[in-house]
């Protein structure tokens, strides 16, 4: 029997944060006297920076201030391991090479796998000749759908087919493509070289039709249609929140902005691709299917219907990972397919997809087309907003997560951080003829912060407001908070870490620095962005998206050794996040254990009954709680046990530091866990009576509430070059708050990489296709992946609100770096473009598009954005 | 012709040589198609894993090792082009007894890794730079990082622990 953690409503009392809550790290430093190095924080060093604001465009030390010392973020009882940033655990293997990623794993007699891909983006698929390819040197065998009859990938919304239209996703395309890219026939091959060989050979002839290579296309009147049983194209249709009399609130009101926005097609683009190795195992009558996914139940489950087999035949692992954001917490139609060519073949079979076929035929995200608008009253305080938001999501739903993820995602949440008392939105995701799409870092977040934090920019520029004044004027700062989108917010600090950023940005110089360049006919940019994260996405909140496969629980297994060790069995999924070290932090506090002598193992259907892998940055609320709570139940047991030992009660012990049960006020009388573990194990006989022998507890966590909410706010300045057009980032300020950190070194990376991704996203990255569905960037040439010379150093400052029911006070930290930057980083270049009178919308900001709103001066019209494809 | 010598015809399928290679001080004989990387050979014929395949067209950098010292991209090589140089991989950095070197230390000091794909790749574009240029600036660390790809890190703490690493080696010199 599992236990299911009840976090009610009622732990989120409404009551005013005491200010010891929000204290920033500085602040901690000087308290403590710790104040001996250089902080953004610190005055004198914002003078320096100041100083030397103009010559701070080439990176100077003096405009990048370490971040400030995150071992001194909060007071941590000594000896307590959550919120210390100690040595990951994970490092040593994989700076020496030992790491063992799967393709690392080469089984004997290993064979290898590829796939014909359709080079059209829609036909009908006439004829699939493998004749050559069978008859290619080194080939051991080719499969079509028809040779291995598999189910299709079925993701599906308990919603009515007006709102949701299911379709399913083929393990191998049979009798038509809906992309270039989609895979038609798995060939093997004994060695990778030869695999290639055999794909050259493959001849498939095509009846083609017309490829729909846009939402606007989709959507267009007489299109033609992706898939037939969906209309318009249309597979998510959902009108949510339309609060009575906004239409009044609208013709009414003082000011109304409008934002209209379309976002660039990105990859998640973790620097290792999908792959797997399966494997029949008789001795254990499974099949072992290695492959580096963030949800390894989620493909036990897939993977067993569509083979047809019960899963306890179908054992998952998850080797090292070379990082995911989300485009790995999809089930893939590769791996089940290597999956059935090993069942057929009774070989291990290996598949690693190569960085075309990652860039032009996994998942992508993030094509989204927003047609926005707010009301505001003449102070400045937000009225009404009103969305329309188009997602393309490609070819097919992906699961668990379907169509909606990306336009149920934004139609929630766009109220985002501000006191909204109306709202309407449209959210509709379209299907086209491109690579379909999955959850990446942030999920719609990064695009709706955009548009809602363009539209108070906006706001703030009609009525004459400050930016960051018309923010201060409308963020939620009494908790816990209902919106009028229905969510309940938890304790925050929205206001203060803007507050603290426009200080930290004011103190730092860049306003002067941008009148005085101004004065120099330069173009300097300040932006900011304002906003949450959503983080540990519980039952509940997965439920009211009406999903039918509802994530959000996950289980924790402990056990004691007789040495006094324990191993900790977690379902969520480490792919970089630390999770070796982090969630091991949780429980060796709990047990008064050295980290040394605790060990996580994940990823492995077979160690644990099930989980729901790491994505929407769960890990460390639902699957860190867990894994606390199966320590508290184990610590039950080794009090229970140890007073037996010491012949007294339960009630009169408590855990010692260091590993062991103590007799409360009489701490000289003691046992070690190894004299409890000795009983447990190797003394049986000596046990209390009804007790039964072993060390080991489960339990699990599931949000019941609607989560737990990081916040931040990004402060971005950019200069803006007219010869190049190039958007050159001068300064990157992160003020967040995801309550205690537990690893605060791990949450710092978080945001910077985020931010970095959040950036790419607006200036860089595109997936784009031609006419006729053809994708563009096929390699790393194309698709520009920003380097360290794009990405600037990000100044972090920390402040904590804990949350009110995870085990250790902490939040989510895993995407909020990449939501807040896009956003952040628009606001600078529309700052900088202000006395040109144009605004960009649209990303990636290019530097066409910049230095042409530089070269038409300060009378050019922004060009219509939302219009046409681009 | 039969399709299977055509095959045989276009890829020279099964025509093998005899590579002689110097990895890490050790010498390795493979017998290798002339099409064969570089990086497939350390990784799968000599089973040195840790060099890694991000891209196989020269931009990420996963793959880079040093030959003769300087760094390369393992996966624009072919095996037999590595002949007669000194190849070094990630798997000689850390001591005989798996004990860190300084730059690797200066990686886990700094959070310069996280999910460890690009890792050593970066370590062994590190390795070389400083090898080249002890007398190194950050700048011209950043520019140097600049050559390999990072998805997790943001880049900073890979160009601040290549920093350090660089100082503390000029301190000890120094001292």
């Amino acid at each position: 029997m599992t236990t299911t953690a009840n976090p009610t409503r009622g732990g989120l009392t409404a009551r005013a944060l005491p200010p010891e809550n929000l204290v920033t790290a500085g602040e901690v430093a000087a308290r403590e006297g710790t104040a001996g190095r250089p902080r953004a924080a610190d005055s004198s060093a914002a003078r320096r920076a100041a100083g030397s604001v103009p010559s701070a465009a080439t990176g100077g030390e003096a405009a990048h201030p370490t971040a400030v010392d995150s071992g001194a973020r909060h007071h941590r009882p000594a000896g307590r391991l959550v919120g210390a940033s100690v040595r990951r655990r994970e490092d040593p293997r994989l700076l020496t090479g030992r790491g063992r990623f799967v393709d690392d794993l080469h089984p004997a007699g290993v064979l290898h796998a590829a796939f014909v891909r359709s080079t059209v983006a829609h036909a009908e698929v006439a004829s699939v000749d493998l004749a050559d390819v069978l008859a290619t040197p080194g080939v051991v065998a080719a499969f079509t759908a028809d040779d291995l009859g598999l189910g299709d990938i079925s993701a599906r919304l308990a919603r009515p087919v007006e709102e949701f239209v299911p379709t399913d996703m083929p393990i191998l395309a049979r009798d038509r493509v809906r992309f270039v890219g989609e895979p038609i026939a798995i060939v093997i091959a004994d060695d990778a070289y030869a695999v290639e060989d055999g794909l050259e050979a493959a001849k498939v002839t095509y009846r083609t039709l017309p490829p729909v290579v846009s939402d606007t296309a989709a959507l267009a009147p007489g299109a033609p249609l992706v898939h037939d049983n969906a209309p318009a194209n249309t597979l998510v249709d959902v009108a949510m929140f339309a609060t009575p009399g906004i239409d009044e609130v609208f013709a009414g009101a003082a000011c109304v902005v409008r934002v209209r926005t379309k976002t660039g097609r990105q990859n998640a683009l973790p620097l290792e691709t999908r792959g797997a190795v399966a494997e029949w195992i008789d001795k254990d009558g499974q099949l072992v299917l290695h492959t580096c996914t963030q949800t390894p139940h989620q493909v036990r489950t897939v993977a067993a219907r569509s083979l047809g087999l019960d899963e306890q035949a179908v054992r998952v692992v998850v080797p090292d990972m070379g990082g995911g954001f989300g485009i790995k917490c999809v089930v893939g139609r590769e791996e089940i397919a290597v999956a059935a060519a090993a069942l057929r073949l009774r070989r291990p079979v290996k598949w690693i997809e190569d960085r075309k076929d990652a860039l032009t035929a996994s998942f992508l995200a993030r094509e989204q087309r927003y047609d926005a608008r707010a009301a505001f009253d003449a102070e400045g305080r937000i009225l009404a907003l009103d969305a329309d938001v188009v997602c393309d999501m490609g070819a097919y739903s992906c699961y668990p997560f379907t169509a909606g993820i990306e336009p149920l995602m934004a139609s929630a949440e766009m109220p985002s951080v501000y006191r909204v008392p109306a709202y309407r939105v449209r959210g509709r995701a379209v299907t086209t003829n491109k690579a379909p799409t999955a959850p990446y870092r942030g999920v719609s977040r990064p695009q709706y912060v955009m548009v809602v934090e363009r539209l108070f920019e906006r706001a703030a520029r009609e009525l004459g407001l400050d930016p960051v004044e018309i923010r201060r004027r409308n963020v939620i700062t009494e908790f816990p908070y209902t919106g009028v989108n229905n969510i309940t917010y938890d304790p925050g600090s929205y206001r203060e870490s803007l507050d603290l950023c426009e200080r930290l940005v004011r103190e730092e110089g860049w306003y002067e620095a941008k009148a005085a360049a101004a004065a120099e006919g330069r173009h300097l940019g300040i932006g900011y962005s304002c906003f949450s994260e959503r983080t540990g996405y519980g039952s509940a909140a997965f439920a009211a998206r009406k999903m039918e496969v509802v994530p959000g629980f996950d289980i924790a297994e402990i056990r004691m050794d007789t040495t006094g060790a324990v191993t900790v069995t977690s379902g969520t999924q480490n792919h970089g996040q630390s999770h070796e070290t982090t969630l091991a932090q949780i429980v060796a506090d709990r047990l008064g254990l050295d980290l040394a002598k605790v060990r996580l193992q994940q990823g492995d259907t077979d160690r644990i009954t099930y989980g729901w892998g790491t994505f929407a940055s769960r890990s460390v609320v639902v699957g860190g709680s867990a894994v606390g709570r199966a320590a508290a139940k184990l610590a039950d047991k080794l009090l229970v046990l140890g007073a037996h030992l010491l012949g007294t009660e339960a009630g009169e012990v408590e855990l010692a530091p260091g590993g062991g049960v103590r007799v409360r006020g009489d701490h000289a009388r003691a046992v070690p866990y190894t004299a409890i573990a000795e009983i447990a194990y190797l003394k049986s006989n000596l046990l209390p009576e009804g007790c039964e022998p072993g060390l080991a507890a489960t339990a699990s966590f599931d949000v019941l509430d609607d989560g737990t909410f990081s916040n931040a706010t990004h402060a971005c300045v950019v200069e803006l070059h007219a010869g190049t057009g190039r958007v050159e980032i001068l300064r990157y300020i992160c003020v967040e708050d995801c309550g205690v950190a537990v690893h605060p070194q791990v949450v710092e990376g978080q945001c910077r990489g985020g931010i970095a991704q959040g950036i790419a996203g607006a200036l860089f990255e595109q997936v784009t296709y031609d006419d006729n569905g053809e994708p563009s960037a096929t390699s790393f040439m194309d698709y520009k992946v920003p380097t360290a010379l794009e990405i600037p150093d990000v100044a972090i400052h920390h402040l904590e609100t804990p949350c009110l029911f995870t085990e250790t006070g902490a939040k989510g930290a895993g995407e909020g770096g990449t939501i807040g930057a896009p956003a952040a980083v628009l606001n600078a270049v529309n700052d900088a473009l202000a006395p040109t009178g144009t605004e960009l919308d649209d990303t990636p900001v290019t530097p066409e598009t910049v230095r042409n709103a530089l070269a038409n001066g300060p009378r050019a019209a922004a060009a219509p954005t939302g219009e046409e494809d681009r | 012709m039969t399709a299977e010598s055509t095959a045989q015809a276009r890829t020279g399928y099964r025509e093998r040589q005899l590579v002689v290679l110097d990895v890490n001080g050790t010498e390795h004989e493979v017998l290798v198609e002339p099409r064969r990387t570089l990086v497939d050979v350390l990784r799968h014929d000599l089973g040195l894993t840790g060099t890694h395949v991000g891209c196989e067209h020269g931009i990420c950098g996963a793959c880079t090792v040093l030959v003769d010292g300087r760094p390369a991209r393992a996966c624009l090589m072919f095996a037999a082009q590595a002949e007669g140089s000194a190849v070094r991989t990630v798997e000689s950095l850390a001591g005989p007894d798996g004990e860190l070197s300084d730059l690797q230390e200066a990686f886990t000091r700094h959070h310069a890794l996280q999910c460890g794909f690009c890792t050593p790749g970066f370590l062994m574009l590190a390795e070389g730079h400083l090898a080249a240029c002890p007398r190194t600036d950050k700048a011209e660390i950043r520019e140097v990082v600049a050559a390999n790809l990072c998805r997790c890190t943001g880049y900073q703490t890979i160009v601040e622990a290549i920093d350090d690493c660089a100082r503390q080696r000029r301190n000890r010199e120094e001292d």
